[in-house]
């Protein structure tokens, strides 16, 4: 069981209080107790069993405008003392920073309404043995898959959020995740892999076991024997478990702390059409079991629903308290950034979309770090499938795409097969114009 | 050395005894409890952006038999968390059965000093080092936009007790000192990034102001950067740099290598041991001994001694990189290349320190060497997919080739290749090994740990290079 919210609160407390008595003007501290358990199972045997029982405590301190901060694991009251009696010790030699400040008061958040993110439920390992077998076996009737592996995680966590000026909430919350990844192999030995999984909230919404089994072996199957393309200038598909990175790249350039520093190509952009017209983009917190929600940020400032993007032209940054008040802005809640992000989605569907051209490279992953946030700059490695006249052809392996965020931005068309499979998600996109090399 | 036993419930005898009844039908396993403290300290927008400090205390408790591993950990070591561990890892393990094997050989030597780094430097030597940093780096002229500068120091003592009573202690320290300078410049701007870092006090790294090399080294690649064009896109000639560009042989091959891909037949190299995969002249090892360096351990995380693995000897695959499990299952012994990132985590076969041998070319005849290519300088992050062999990294600093001439710096573009490949397409190593300066830090199933590179000059002869100019 983890721990309730009379024990978190409690150590949290200690903490507030004994960094005021040791000589904190302010303080803010958070308690966190989370307990996993994996099971993981690979070509139909037990792998492994993992089970993960983390307790950790953080807690930052203010003389004025110093600030300085602790986290530990070790939650022994003996232990806790020395470590704040060394965080105020820091506290008092670190250099002053005129920004350094608790949220402001009015902005905490002071009511919660329940978006039921914790499920009781407990699944014993041996039931999740059970889903994993039936994962397993759907994947492996496909001949061509010689090995798979699956893994099941519950785990269930709480916190609590204080601090000096009164502030102390914090909830509990549930995660249940299955995944399957399988291996197939081609008559030359060449092997490719994919996987598929479902991760939520409460257990009963979790995609049966078949499904993710038969879908990895599917998109693996379909991997197998890809070309290599020449080099060229083309019109390039992001499926969604891609596209969805687009609003990632979005969300880190229009950060409060990029922007402050200077290190965002998307500085000084508020109010600029930065994509197409019809462009719309969300950041909302309140959706029901949504696996991006929350109730306050990770300053206790409560959160909004934000239309970052309306109709192409850029309405917000995402904006924590010390980046906010270097900016001369209030914080909107997204200290630890955001939470379920999306775009809204679009008029066209799938199926027209892959029509769209008459060649179109439609990518399913990306690999390598490849966004330069300070320039926009893009290049990362690729493998999907070729499409001709809408219709898939062969796999496409061994190439890099290449363009620059700004002109991405404005050259995107959204299907409309948005769905909430994580806290960031997009609906399949089409991209004019990137650079592919290849050949 | 930290004792796990003072202010706990917990004696040391309970816990051999729960140790012992837990692992007896087991094949192999041990509990292993960490001690660990770390600081950063980052200097940001000409301010002390943060200083903070953790300190983490925890055990993880595994057994294994067959194939099957069975691990709970946590950070309350006391009987009752023991317990309840252990009878975790009973369920998990209750119809298997094995033979205990307690063999681990013993080392005397250690490969780096039983320090804190953390508390032998004073924090406001620290804090006054990073204000110097921020000076010297914007002195350089009004196009240094921002400065980042950062210390990040962390002890970890760590013991491991087996079935039987056998203990296995190290104390590992680490440091790193990291400067990231944004230039700009006629409306462009650019970063640059330099780094240093290994198993070290902060002041054997930073004496003699050497600090100011890696402030230089950083505005450096900013400034090469800001004159950059568009990369070309397309199959052609690289030479790669020696030193930090050697994470293409970590990504390449390095991975690939590792013992629980092969056993599991997932790697692109698990059908090829003694088969060549390199050209001739390619000599590849993967070492934890060498003294102080950022990837070294004197034991691994089971307490086996570190040692000198050659991977791959002339061109040919001769070993791959073992922990006990897969080294059992595949009937071979460790390698001491058992890691893992804490006592949250389980353990993995990982590089340590990953290195290209020399050959006998000068850069200088490689270069010359190319009619129309790129040579690439210095690499941000890479990746790989192990099952296909596909790798990227991303060039930081390059610059093009033409008619056997340097030309002009162009601007980061991602690599792609093939690894079962990419090392027969090498058509030249170098006389110029050198090793990385102490940054790298490798992920694996989301556990990252620290580890080196190492790597002279190499002409490949056929890479794609992701550019944009067709």
């Amino acid at each position: 069981m983890v721990k309730d919210q009379e024990y978190l609160k409690k150590k949290a407390s200690f903490c507030i209080d004994l960094a005021k008595k040791l000589g904190a003007t302010e303080s803010s501290a958070a308690v966190m107790h989370s307990i996993s358990e994996t099971v993981n199972y690979r070509n139909k045997k037990l792998d492994e069993s993992d089970r993960s029982d983390s307790l950790a405590i953080s807690l930052t301190t203010y003389i004025g405008k110093k600030k300085s901060s602790i986290t530990s694991s070790n939650l022994n009251d003996d232990n806790i003392e020395t470590l704040i009696e060394r965080c105020i010790e820091t506290t008092k030699i670190t250099p002053e920073d005129e920004y350094n400040s608790l949220p402001d008061k009015e902005l905490l958040a002071d009511k919660i309404n329940d978006l039921n993110l914790y499920d009781d439920d407990h699944i014993e390992n041996d039931e999740k043995i059970e889903y994993l077998k039936e994962a397993e076996e759907a994947a492996l009737q496909k001949k061509e898959i010689i090995n798979t592996e699956t893994g099941f995680t519950e785990s269930k966590s709480n916190f609590i959020l204080a601090n000096s000026d009164g502030f102390i909430n914090g909830y509990k919350s549930s995660s249940f995740s299955a995944s399957c990844v399988a291996v197939a192999k081609d008559a030359n030995d060449k092997m490719e892999r994919d996987y598929e999984f479902t991760s939520t909230c409460h257990l009963q919404d979790m995609i049966r076991p078949q499904q993710i089994g038969s879908v990895a072996a599917k998109k693996t199957i379909q991997k197998l024997n890809p070309k290599k393309i020449e080099s060229e200038k083309i019109s390039i598909i992001f499926d969604r478990r891609i596209s969805k990175g687009i609003l990632g790249v979005l969300a880190n350039a229009i950060s409060a702390s990029s922007i402050a520093r200077g290190t965002s190509f998307l500085k000084g952009k508020i109010d600029e059409e930065i994509f197409s017209s019809s462009i719309n983009i969300y950041d909302k917190p309140d959706i029901v079991k949504g696996l991006g929600s929350r109730y306050f940020d990770s300053e206790g400032v409560k959160t909004e629903e934000l239309k970052l993007v309306d109709c192409g032209v850029l309405k917000h940054y995402l904006v924590d308290t010390y980046n906010g008040k270097k900016l001369n802005l209030k914080s909107n809640g997204r200290s630890g950034g955001t939470s379920n992000l999306f775009f809204e989605k679009g008029s066209v569907s799938y199926r027209e979309l892959l029509k769209l051209n008459k060649r179109v490279l439609y990518i399913t992953e990306t690999i390598g770090h490849g966004s330069n946030l300070v320039t926009g700059d893009y290049s990362v490695g690729a493998n999907g499938f070729m499409i001709e006249d809408g219709i898939f052809k062969y796999p496409v392996s061994e190439i890099t795409i290449a363009g620059n965020f700004k002109d991405i931005f404005k050259n995107i068309t959204l299907a409309d097969d948005l769905e909430f499979k994580y806290s960031t998600n997009a609906p399949t996109i089409l991209i004019e114009g990137m650079v592919v090399a290849g050949k | 050395m930290s004792d796990f036993f003072t202010k706990t419930d917990l004696s040391r005898k309970d816990a051999e005894n729960i140790i012992s009844e837990t692992l007896n039908n087991c094949d192999d396993g041990e509990l292993y409890l960490e001690n660990s403290k770390s600081e950063s300290i980052v200097l940001d927008d000409d301010k002390i952006k943060s200083s903070s400090y953790s300190s983490d205390l925890g055990y993880g408790l595994r057994a294994v038999t067959g194939e099957v591993v069975a691990y709970s950990h946590s950070n309350e070591i006391s009987r009752n968390s023991l317990k309840q561990s252990a009878n975790n890892l009973s369920s998990t393990l209750k119809s298997q059965k094995g033979i205990y094997n307690h063999e681990i050989p013993k080392t005397n030597e250690k490969l780096y000093k039983d320090i804190n780094p953390i508390d032998e430097k004073s924090l406001e030597s620290k804090l006054e080092l990073l204000k110097k940093v921020n000076s010297y780096t914007r002195a350089k002229g009004g196009i240094v936009q921002q400065v980042t500068a950062s210390f990040a120091g962390e002890y970890k003592s760590i013991e491991i007790i087996r079935s039987g009573g056998e203990v296995l202690t190290d104390v590992r320290p680490l440091i790193r000192f990291n400067v990231s300078v944004m230039l700009e410049k006629n409306g462009k701007k650019e970063t640059g990034v330099y780094g240093i870092g290994g198993r070290q006090s902060y002041d054997e790294y930073l004496k003699d102001d050497n600090w100011k090399n890696v402030c230089d080294e950083a505005f450096r690649i900013a400034s090469v950067n800001l004159d950059s064009k568009p990369a070309p896109a397309g199959e052609m000639k690289v030479v790669l740099g020696s030193g930090w560009p050697a994470i293409l042989i970590h990504e390449a091959i390095g991975h690939g290598l590792e013992g629980d891909f092969n056993r599991k037949k997932t790697s692109a190299f698990h059908n090829l041991m003694g088969q060549r995969v390199a050209s001739e002249g390619v000599t590849i090892i993967d070492d934890g001994t060498l003294h102080n360096r950022r990837g070294s351990l004197t034991i691994d995380d089971e307490g086996t001694p570190t040692e000198k693995t050659v991977l791959i000897e002339n061109g040919i695959l001769k070993n791959f990189m073992q922990d006990r499990l897969n080294a059992r299952l595949m009937n071979t012994r460790s390698t001491g290349s058992g890691r893992r990132e804490s006592y949250k985590h389980v353990v993995l076969p990982r590089m340590r320190n990953t290195m290209m041998m020399n050959g006998k070319y000068s850069q200088e005849e490689m270069i010359k060497s190319v009619d129309k290519g790129i040579f690439a300088v210095s690499f941000g992050g890479g990746q790989v997919d192990i099952t296909s062999g596909k790798f990227v990294f991303n060039c930081t600093e390059a610059y093009e080739i033409i008619n056997g001439k340097i030309g002009s710096p162009i601007k980061g573009a991602t690599l792609i290749g093939d690894g079962p490949s990419i090392l027969k397409e090498v058509s030249l190593v170098g006389n110029n090994m050198m090793l990385d300066p102490g940054i790298g830090t490798c992920g694996k199933a989301g556990q990252g740990v620290p580890v080196g590179v190492a790597q002279p000059s190499i002409l490949i002869d056929k890479m794609t290079v992701g550019g944009t100019q067709l």
